[in-house]
């Protein structure tokens, strides 16, 4: 069950990112006519989607209508920068493999490694 | 108002150990050994800092610490908090302030520990929401979810019930399939050793003393620490050369891409962090078993005559 919410929800923002006027409960229903889904159930992923303030509703007449509150490309460079530990004050939350580093750095390493691969290719002569 | 001296003594001595452990050169031979050791002094220095203001406080009981906090709990019930026999004698008002520093630190010290838990629980709520929503599958990394940004990055979102690996697709980009293997072996050691859990207390130290420089230094040298035993434990089964060129490819394909904004947070004093991993990775060296053992039981005795001086009724 908790995998089908999460699966519609995802399918909804993806419906949601690829309008760009806001849309209503029908709509975004309509758009996902394949799924043949309940009136309820696009309400329902709605309004968890907007309990966790990744959709915000205006009201328009006697309908709401719904739209990302920020662009997919804006989540995705949000996580980037938890995961880069270069948003202060999260750390311990993740552990990135490599924190960000500066060019010198990665020059720095790039010639290590240069060096070691031409001193093990000697040794193996 | 022995007890009170030793465990001053154990406090300061645990300080100098923090400052000669950052700037020690073994703790990359032994990583584990060495978390152990932080965790050793972390630990018995908040216990001998508090344990030595209470047994001064308390030096009129002449009961110790432990002995002395029931003799005040119980006088504090019968007569009400009037501190009677405290209030007599040289040193009373500084005996009153030492009992009230140990209260304040033990509070800041779990006030610290709490703040951060949830603040990492709520940062992974949110980044696990929002994982849900733009992260996808990929064929070539089963199990772990792929973010489709440039920028070469690969991390854990641990968790008890859906510990999650997350890879960027410029890290799939960066990397030959044995170095990406070696990369999630990384990530799956950190989850499987629950690592952010060893990382908690440290950050939560780094909170509660945010003007302190030593915390936050030592919470640097304790997170480099914990990716050196991720890393040995990635090159059991993978070759230490492909996880090296990994963190080179990295270091080469990740900053820039990343659109610069919060760069400057990313601390960066004495040798980069990364060539430290990469340089033991391509020359490693083990500690030694008589090292090893010495620093283990120099943790046990710490620890344990730190809290036997609690139980002393002296």
């Amino acid at each position: 069950m908790k995998n089908r919410l999460g699966d519609l929800e995802r399918a909804v923002m993806d419906v949601l990112w690829e309008r760009t006027e806001p849309m209503t409960v029908r709509e975004v229903g309509r758009a996902l006519a394949d799924r043949d889904l309940a009136h309820t159930t696009v309400m329902t992923v709605l309004d968890r989607l907007a309990k966790k303030g990744v959709v915000t509703r205006t009201r328009e007449g006697r309908a709401w209508r719904y739209r990302p509150a920020a662009s997919r490309e804006a989540y995705v460079s949000e996580l980037m920068h938890d995961a880069l530990g270069q948003t202060g004050d999260r750390d311990a939350a993740l552990a990135a493999f490599v924190r960000s580093m500066s060019g010198a750095e990665a020059e720095l390493l790039r010639r290590l490694l240069a060096e070691n691969h031409g001193e093990s290719d000697r040794s193996r002569m | 108002m022995v007890v009170a001296a030793l465990l001053t003594a154990i406090a300061v001595g645990c300080l100098i150990a923090a400052h000669l452990l950052l700037s020690a050169r073994w703790p990359s031979r032994g990583p584990h050994v060495a978390v152990v050791a932080w965790q050793a002094l972390g630990l018995a220095w908040g216990v001998s800092t508090i344990g030595a203001l209470l047994a001064f406080g308390l030096a009129p009981y002449g009961l110790g610490v432990l002995h002395g906090l029931t003799a005040l709990v119980r006088d504090a019930a019968a007569n009400g908090l009037r501190l009677d026999v405290l209030s007599e004698g040289h040193f009373a008002a500084t005996r009153v302030a030492a009992l009230v520093a140990a209260v304040l630190l033990t509070l800041v010290l779990f006030w610290g520990l709490a703040v951060s838990f949830l603040q990492v629980v709520r940062t992974r709520r949110r980044h696990r929401a929002l994982l849900e929503l733009v992260a996808h599958e990929h064929p070539e990394v089963p199990g772990a979810r792929v973010l489709d940004h440039p920028a070469a990055a690969a991390y854990c979102l641990p968790g008890v019930l859906n510990p999650q690996i997350v890879i960027s697709a410029g890290a799939l980009e960066v990397l030959d399939r044995r170095e990406l293997a070696a990369v999630l072996a990384h990530e799956h050691a950190h989850l499987r050793q629950r690592h952010d859990l060893v990382l908690l207390p440290f950050s939560s130290l780094k909170r509660a003393f945010p003007r302190v420089r030593i915390m936050e230094r030592c919470y640097n040298a304790v997170a480099l620490l914990i990716e050196m035993c991720a890393d040995d434990h990635a090159r059991r089964h993978h070759s230490p050369r492909e996880l090296a060129t990994a963190l080179v490819r990295f270091g080469a394909a990740g900053g820039a891409a990343v659109p610069a904004g919060a760069m400057a947070v990313v601390p960066n004093e004495q040798q980069p962090e990364v060539l430290a991993r990469v340089s033991r990775l391509l020359n490693p060296v083990q500690l030694s078993r008589r090292a090893t053992a010495a620093v283990l039981s120099g943790s046990v005795a710490l620890m344990a005559s730190t809290l036997t001086l609690w139980h002393l009724p002296m």
